[in-house]
């Protein structure tokens, strides 16, 4: 029971992951009042970038930087529409999400004709799992040995760093003087102009640690959870991601836990499939898939709790003239 | 700026007209990038699209499902609501229809399942709008991100009726029994028969008719109604309505049942039509490739029937293209959809400016 338990938490970080550096990547957008619908989008890119780049290149870590600056770039197209033009957020969101989907796929078919897929990575072209000191000589040691060795060590370097990303994003968010202007600047852009600050600059700096954030995500999706790029392999995770954000309130932990609560399901409902439970009997494994939506939708209409997000969000500013 | 000056045509049809222009234009750049020649790819496109009768049969089969997720789209956006969730709301329509089709087809003639499958999926799909509808105008939780979960829970949904209730007893695949063919939709080549006029064969069947009563209901709703006009006095500006004595959750909670009654009209072509039976991911994206179209055709009926017709082109003869082209995908089709969105939605200020200015200087000089 309790090894089955270790084994769906050690699942759970794994499902994590991607989950908590989308979601404190659309954190830095909205807090600058910039919504993000194109997670997905900027997952997917990420993720096959990073799969093309490791394959040409052989390495894992050429990859990442190759799916942060492709996730970027789709970051500063949607600075470029929202910021600079005072386009519709969502409908430029979801014009990166369909335009990723397909262009991964023309792409890919293109470089490496295997149906829109990239070739299997091996080796260094992959983050393989990282075993912690001691790891092997504290297995045995019961309770701790196992919390140790299976949940804590054995991942690869991208989940230590998802998991270091949330007491940094803390700090930025909460410490920093940038943050603060950033939190300024989605609440009330033009308390942040009167004081001389530049309202674009501030957003595009928070569309561009989005875009980071969403590269490492993809990354993670396409060279260490799995070995390769499968067309539309980010399955929804960007719009759990922004779930979780909404279900996180838009503040770091909060949505650290929402994400881990995500991910939890997720590795449950893969351990349910076909598990007669005792009293109630077999439950539907799309019931516990679809259970992030379902919560997140009471969560917006108030039933448990109220989320409120970013004064700003969603309105282009347009300075005053006089 | 005042925007008196400019003139009509301008913004109606001269700046949606070059902001498509350029999505086409970075789409050729990509076409290009593959090492292809896009003039030659344009070609295949329309030949494949319009140059023989069976292309132009798939075309508009395909314009069908678009002109329903279209008019769903723009329903909303006139009333200032975003309803990223006709893909869902076409999923459960078409459940609707399916079921329809599937406890009446051996006990009714066509002529009674037909509208019997028209009020189902219009029920199905509004139900399923009815909700965040509902939320949005009651409980202010924003309709984007509700349609947004509420597409996955359909699809959730789905999955777990086909397998578990609808499939077809000893199959594998998730698909519900073959419909009687009481309970197939006509196709158009059937249809024309009678009269003497010959047709090809090809999927477009009697619900492209209906997808053109639905414009013009939607433009008499819209346009020539009181209702209509609190609709559209809610998207220019929803704190006037309330001046006016608008009941603006009410008119919100309408226009989704519209919009989503709209787009679960696709299970019409798609189910009834075309598979004659309930399987998974008919959809295929139409709901998404609605927004695409309801940009590009302004939010008007007339517009989009000819965006519908335009993408139901590129569908077609990306199909076409991609046999010609082995390195072009038909996903090339959805690169397209992604750009015109991105140009004639995200991005429409870029020239806006610009080109009225031209206008208006020319008027004062």
């Amino acid at each position: 029971m309790f090894e089955t338990l270790i084994l769906i938490l050690d699942a759970t970080m794994r499902v994590s992951t991607p989950l908590i550096l989308a979601a404190l990547a659309g954190l830095f957008s909205e807090r600058s009042g910039i919504v993000d619908i194109g997670l997905e989008g900027k997952i997917l890119g990420g993720a096959f970038a990073a799969a093309a780049a490791a394959a040409v290149f052989g390495s894992a870590w050429v990859g990442l930087i190759f799916a942060m600056l492709a996730s970027i770039g789709l970051a500063l197209i949607h600075g470029f529409a929202c910021i600079t033009h005072r386009g519709d957020h969502i409908v430029s969101g979801v014009a990166i999400n369909t335009i990723v989907a397909g262009l991964t796929v023309t792409l890919g078919l293109d470089w490496f004709g295997m149906g829109g897929q990239t070739p299997t990575l091996s080796g260094d072209a992959r983050f393989l799992s990282i075993t912690l000191p001691f790891a092997d000589a504290l297995a045995d040691v019961p309770v701790i040995g196992l919390i140790y060795s299976e949940l804590l060590s054995g991942h690869n370097v991208l989940v230590y760093l998802a998991f270091a990303c949330v007491p940094v994003t803390f700090w930025v968010i909460y410490k920093t003087r940038f943050g603060l202007r950033l939190r300024a600047v989605g609440e009330n852009p033009h308390a942040v102009d009167t004081a001389g600050i530049s309202v674009a600059f501030l957003r595009y700096r928070a569309v561009i640690i989005c875009g980071i954030l969403c590269g490492l995500a993809g990354a993670y999706l396409s060279t260490a959870h799995n070995a390769g790029f499968l067309k539309d392999m980010s399955a929804g995770k960007g719009y759990i991601a922004l779930a979780a954000l909404i279900f996180g309130k838009w503040k770091p932990v909060p949505v650290m836990l929402a994400c881990l609560l995500f991910g939890f399901l997720d590795a449950v409902a893969v351990r349910m499939q076909g598990v007669s439970l005792p009293g109630i009997g077999e439950i539907p494994v799309q019931a516990i898939e679809v259970l992030p939506y379902v919560l997140t939708v009471l969560l917006l209409a108030g039933f448990i709790g109220k989320a409120i997000g970013p004064k700003a969000v969603g309105r282009p500013y347009v300075k005053e003239r006089a | 700026m005042s925007q008196a000056k400019v003139p009509v045509w301008v913004s109606i049809a001269l700046i949606p007209f070059i902001n498509v222009m350029l999505a086409f234009f970075v789409s050729a750049l990509v076409i290009l990038a593959l090492g292809e020649d896009p003039i030659e790819a344009a070609g295949y496109l329309i030949y494949g699209a319009f140059g023989y009768e069976e292309g132009i049969g798939y075309t508009l089969y395909y314009a069908t499902n678009l002109i329903f997720t279209g008019l769903a789209v723009s329903v909303a956006f006139k009333a200032g609501l975003f309803n990223i969730g006709g893909e869902g709301q076409a999923y459960i329509g078409g459940l609707g229809v399916g079921l329809v089709c599937l406890w009446f087809d051996s006990t009714l003639p066509l002529m009674v399942i037909v509208p019997i499958a028209i009020i189902g999926g219009a029920l199905f799909g509004a139900a399923w709008a009815y909700i965040p509808a509902y939320l949005q105008a009651r409980r202010g939780s924003h309709v984007v991100i509700t349609t947004i979960m509420f597409n996955f829970i359909a699809s959730s949904l789905m999955v777990y009726l086909m397998v578990n209730w609808l499939k077809q007893d000893g199959r594998m695949s998730p698909n519900s029994r073959t419909f009687e063919e009481s309970a197939w939709l006509p196709y158009m080549h059937e249809l024309f028969a009678p009269f003497g006029i010959e047709l090809s064969e090809s999927p477009l069947n009697a619900s492209f008719i209906w997808a053109l009563i639905c414009c013009v209901f939607v433009w008499i709703l819209i346009w020539h109604t009181r209702w209509g006009y609190q609709l559209r006095t809610l998207g220019t500006n929803a704190t006037a309505a309330v001046y006016a004595g608008i009941d603006n959750g009410k008119v919100t909670i309408w226009v989704m049942l519209i919009s989503g009654g709209l787009a679960g009209f696709v299970g019409l072509n798609e189910i009834m039509g075309v598979n004659h039976s309930l399987l998974l991911n008919f959809t295929a994206g139409y709901g998404f490739a609605g927004i695409a179209v309801s940009l590009m055709g302004r939010n008007h009926p007339v517009g989009i029937v000819v965006a519908a017709i335009l993408f139901g082109a590129l569908y077609q003869g990306g199909a076409e293209l991609a046999f010609e082209i082995p390195s072009i995908t038909p996903e090339i089709v959805v690169v397209i959809q992604g750009l015109v969105i991105l140009f004639s939605g995200a991005l429409e200020n870029m020239l806006k400016d610009r080109i009225e200015g031209i206008f208006i200087r020319k008027s004062v000089a």
